[in-house]
């Protein structure tokens, strides 16, 4: 069956179609996100009513978050080792670190969401407001969708079915994972260390 | 291994299953193709219905069969229906059809998400034309400019369908985008390198990374105009301090690359055409494929010549006026190379060689109006005239919709393996060319003489009474020619199959297997030598008639048509504003996912 399989997937340059077709659509989410970041940047500091970016923004609880974040990847290399070479239960560990460090980080959010809420920014107050939830937002429900495919890789370990043949799934889940933690490092840098406004 | 070989016995997979099922879950990119086709041509079809209504409302000065309301919805839906369910939706049926065949392949990268592509477009379509039952059709123009299209001044439902289905059409074409550049890039038989490939494929990679960086643009300007109409954002309210030329630079930053996505198709297949009936190999093949991806690429840095009139400056114009008149040179370049290629070429004339002759005089007509108002000061006469509506019809449909029409003749016979009558094809072309030009060109003369767009009424004493009136005749002139080819179509289905593999004596991959192709395709993974396989001695291995060993065919997968209804089931929560709605909708797109991952499909 492997032998066959492996004949039916002769590809032109190498590269399992998956992998090129996850690269693919990292090129279009670059251009989203650069899109919702632009706009952020074209907005900053043309709210006409408060709170807005040095009012509100905590950079050192978000630098917390951001760090458990980054952590999150080393965690997702390592998961990637750990199913390449066979080793099912680090691979468990370590794909259950990677989902639960994006489950923290999405605690920092939702926790950051609430408190900017209580302070009086919703999504309707101002320019910010509007900008800085849908960017933000936007970039939580990608790692949300990261959780639960790594939390489904991590099942299929239990089940069994995750052995290094299956490497190339983690992989694939991996360079989605790596490109939600770059873009996190942009919108960190542009919305919360270099603040115009 | 014996159980699979003896389910994909070779006799078994050349018929492929029929009724109506197999068409549900079908993941064969032919059968999709066929399905693309179908449901564009009908979308084609309401769309034209359309034109016609808006034209013969401006027959006569202060025309009574469309009152303003219903006159915005017309042209709305028309400008909307054209590009999005019609013409972009008729090239992916020859993306579907023709480019696996053209680079040896078996199918495309993800027959499931070809399949989930196609639904997602038709349920996109229906839901979009569902709003003329409410009566509350979109009538913000297919630009959608806010703030006319924000709450406060279109308050009805019409602008929800517009938004939500824009979104929904959208993932179709993204999701279409990045499996047909795997394709391209990875599923080449061997031997074809990418230099070996024909132009269509080349120019449907083009337009598939233009659609894959584009799109993204306009779904977050349109996720912007949803929130403000759902949620109360103020991404264009101007007096929160939002910028409503905000939402003009996302549309038209999508926007223009979209035009390139509409003619780099009908380029390709008129670079097929051409060779085939005038037995030339294309003239200066590299510089054709250099040329598509140089438009390609400053198709991105045009944007702003569709907003000269809002004022964003003297160097912002000059910058896009110069950008837009350097795109003319390798347009103009692609020109002489078609030219080149009929030049002392044994031109045959069939309907396929009429509609690519007639694409390259119309689109010439078509890209000199655009280049003059590539020109900020000519532009601001033109801008927002019955001009700009001669010039975009012009390359879109003098130059669009015929090099579609070419690519239906030439492919025909390898999609049904027969040919279309060339009687009925010769008439067909007459009228269209005819009526194109009845209805288009006087349109020049409507909009210098002042007459604006979307307008659904004019004075008599504008004098312009006489133009409009041929316009209209010229416009039913096309209608016309459109029955033809809609007789044709019913002639041609009555005959018999007789199409060789090769009825053009083409020079390309897809006509060295049968009409129409085995459900397999290539028998064996053919060897391409050469650019031109079929025109060139031992340009392409034996590919023999049976199958040597047995084919593996993907069986189908009704979880495509699934998640795609789970879109649906989103979007109509949302116009509905009911969240359990729009809830079940992602249970159902989550749950289909997880199955879609899980079942058994090897390809």
């Amino acid at each position: 069956m492997s032998s066959h399989a492996a004949a039916a997937h002769y590809t032109s340059t190498g590269l399992d179609n998956r992998k090129l077709g996850m690269w693919t659509f990292i090129g279009s989410e670059c251009l989203l996100f650069g899109t919702l970041i632009s706009t952020y940047l074209v907005y900053e500091g043309r709210s006409v009513t408060g709170p807005t970016t040095h009012e509100i923004l905590n950079i050192p609880v978000t630098s917390v978050s951001t760090f458990d974040l980054l952590m999150s990847s080393l965690a997702m290399v390592m998961a990637l080792a750990a199913v390449e070479r066979g080793d099912k239960l680090w691979a468990r560990m370590w794909l259950a670190a990677t989902a639960g460090l994006g489950l923290i980080f999405l605690g920092f959010q939702v926790y950051e969401f609430v408190t900017f809420v209580h302070e009086g920014l919703t999504l309707q107050t101002n320019l910010f407001g509007s900008t800085f939830f849908v960017l933000t937002g936007f970039h939580g429900g990608h790692v949300l969708i990261g959780v639960i495919w790594l939390l489904t890789l991590l099942v299929r370990s239990f089940q069994g079915k995750l052995g290094p043949d299956k490497a190339l799934q983690v992989e694939i889940a991996g360079l989605y994972w790596h490109f939600v933690d770059v873009v996190w490092i942009v919108i960190f840098t542009v919305v919360y260390l270099i603040q115009t406004s | 291994m014996a159980t699979t070989a003896a389910q994909h016995a070779p006799l078994a997979a050349v018929a492929g299953p029929t009724g109506l099922w197999s068409w549900i879950t079908t993941t064969d990119h032919k059968r999709i193709g066929i399905l693309y086709g179908v449901t564009a041509f009908a979308f084609f079809l309401i769309g034209g219905l359309e034109a016609l209504l808006l034209r013969a409302q401006l027959a006569t000065p202060n025309g009574r069969l469309l009152d303003a309301d219903t006159y915005n919805q017309m042209f709305t839906m028309h400008g909307t229906t054209m590009v999005f369910l019609a013409f972009m939706p008729l090239a992916a049926a020859f993306f579907n059809f023709v480019v696996p065949l053209q680079i040896g392949a078996r199918d495309v990268a993800f027959p499931r998400l070809n399949a989930f592509s196609y639904w997602v477009f038709l349920f996109g379509g229906l839901f979009m034309n569902a709003s003329f039952l409410f009566g509350a059709a979109p009538d913000g123009g297919w630009f959608g400019y806010v703030n006319l299209t924000s709450k406060q001044y279109s308050p009805g439902l019409n602008i929800d369908f517009w938004v939500l289905g824009l979104a929904i059409l959208g993932t179709a074409s993204l999701v279409a985008a990045v499996n047909f550049i795997v394709t391209i890039i990875n599923m080449r038989a061997p031997g074809m390198r990418l230099m070996r490939m024909p132009v269509f494929t080349w120019m449907t990679l083009v337009t598939q990374f233009l659609v894959l960086t584009a799109f993204p643009v306009i779904t977050v300007g349109l996720v912007f105009l949803m929130f403000d109409r759902f949620f109360g954002t103020n991404f264009y309210n101007a007096v929160a301090g939002g910028d409503l030329l905000l939402w003009q630079h996302l549309f038209w930053l999508f926007g223009h690359p979209e035009v390139y996505i509409l003619i780099l198709p009908a380029m390709g297949i008129v670079s097929e055409v051409l060779p085939t009936f005038s037995r030339k190999p294309l003239f200066g093949y590299a510089v054709v494929v250099y040329s598509g991806v140089l438009i390609g690429f400053m198709g991105w840095g045009v944007w702003a010549h569709h907003m000269f009139s809002v004022g964003l400056g003297p160097i912002a114009d000059s910058v896009f006026g110069a950008a837009t008149m350097l795109i003319a040179i390798p347009t103009g370049v692609k020109i002489f190379n078609w030219i080149g290629t009929m030049w002392g070429g044994r031109i045959d004339l069939k309907t396929p060689m009429l509609f690519a002759i007639g694409f390259v005089a119309m689109f010439i007509i078509g890209g000199l109006s655009g280049i003059m108002h590539a020109s900020p000061p000519t532009d601001l006469q033109q801008t927002d005239t019955y001009f700009v509506v001669a010039h975009f019809h012009y390359v879109l449909f003098g130059g669009g919709i015929m090099g579609l029409f070419a690519g239906m003749y030439y492919w025909w016979p390898k999609a049904f393996g027969r040919l279309l009558d060339e009687g009925l094809g010769r008439w067909h072309w007459i009228l269209i060319v005819i009526g194109l030009n009845l209805s288009f060109f006087p349109m020049h003369f409507i909009g210098l003489l002042g007459m604006p767009r979307r307008v659904y009424n004019y004075d008599p004493e504008l004098g312009l009474g006489f133009l409009n009136m041929m316009s209209t005749v010229g416009a039913f002139i096309i209608g016309a020619s459109t029955l033809v080819f809609v007789y044709n179509i019913w002639v041609t289905a009555k005959r018999a199959r007789s199409a060789s593999a090769n009825p053009w004596n083409a020079p390309t991959l897809e006509w060295s297997i049968s009409s129409p192709p085995p459900v397999y395709n290539f028998s064996v993974l053919p060897e391409v030598r050469s650019r031109l396989p079929l025109w060139r001695e031992d340009g392409l291995s034996r590919i023999p008639d049976v199958p040597p060993e047995p084919v593996h065919v993907p069986g189908g997968s009704y979880w495509p048509i699934v998640a795609a209804f789970g879109q649906l089931v989103i979007a109509v929560g949302a116009i509905a504003r009911v969240l359990p709605i729009v809830l079940a909708g992602v249970a159902v797109l989550v749950i289909s996912i997880y199955f879609w991952a899980f079942e058994p499909f090897e390809v």
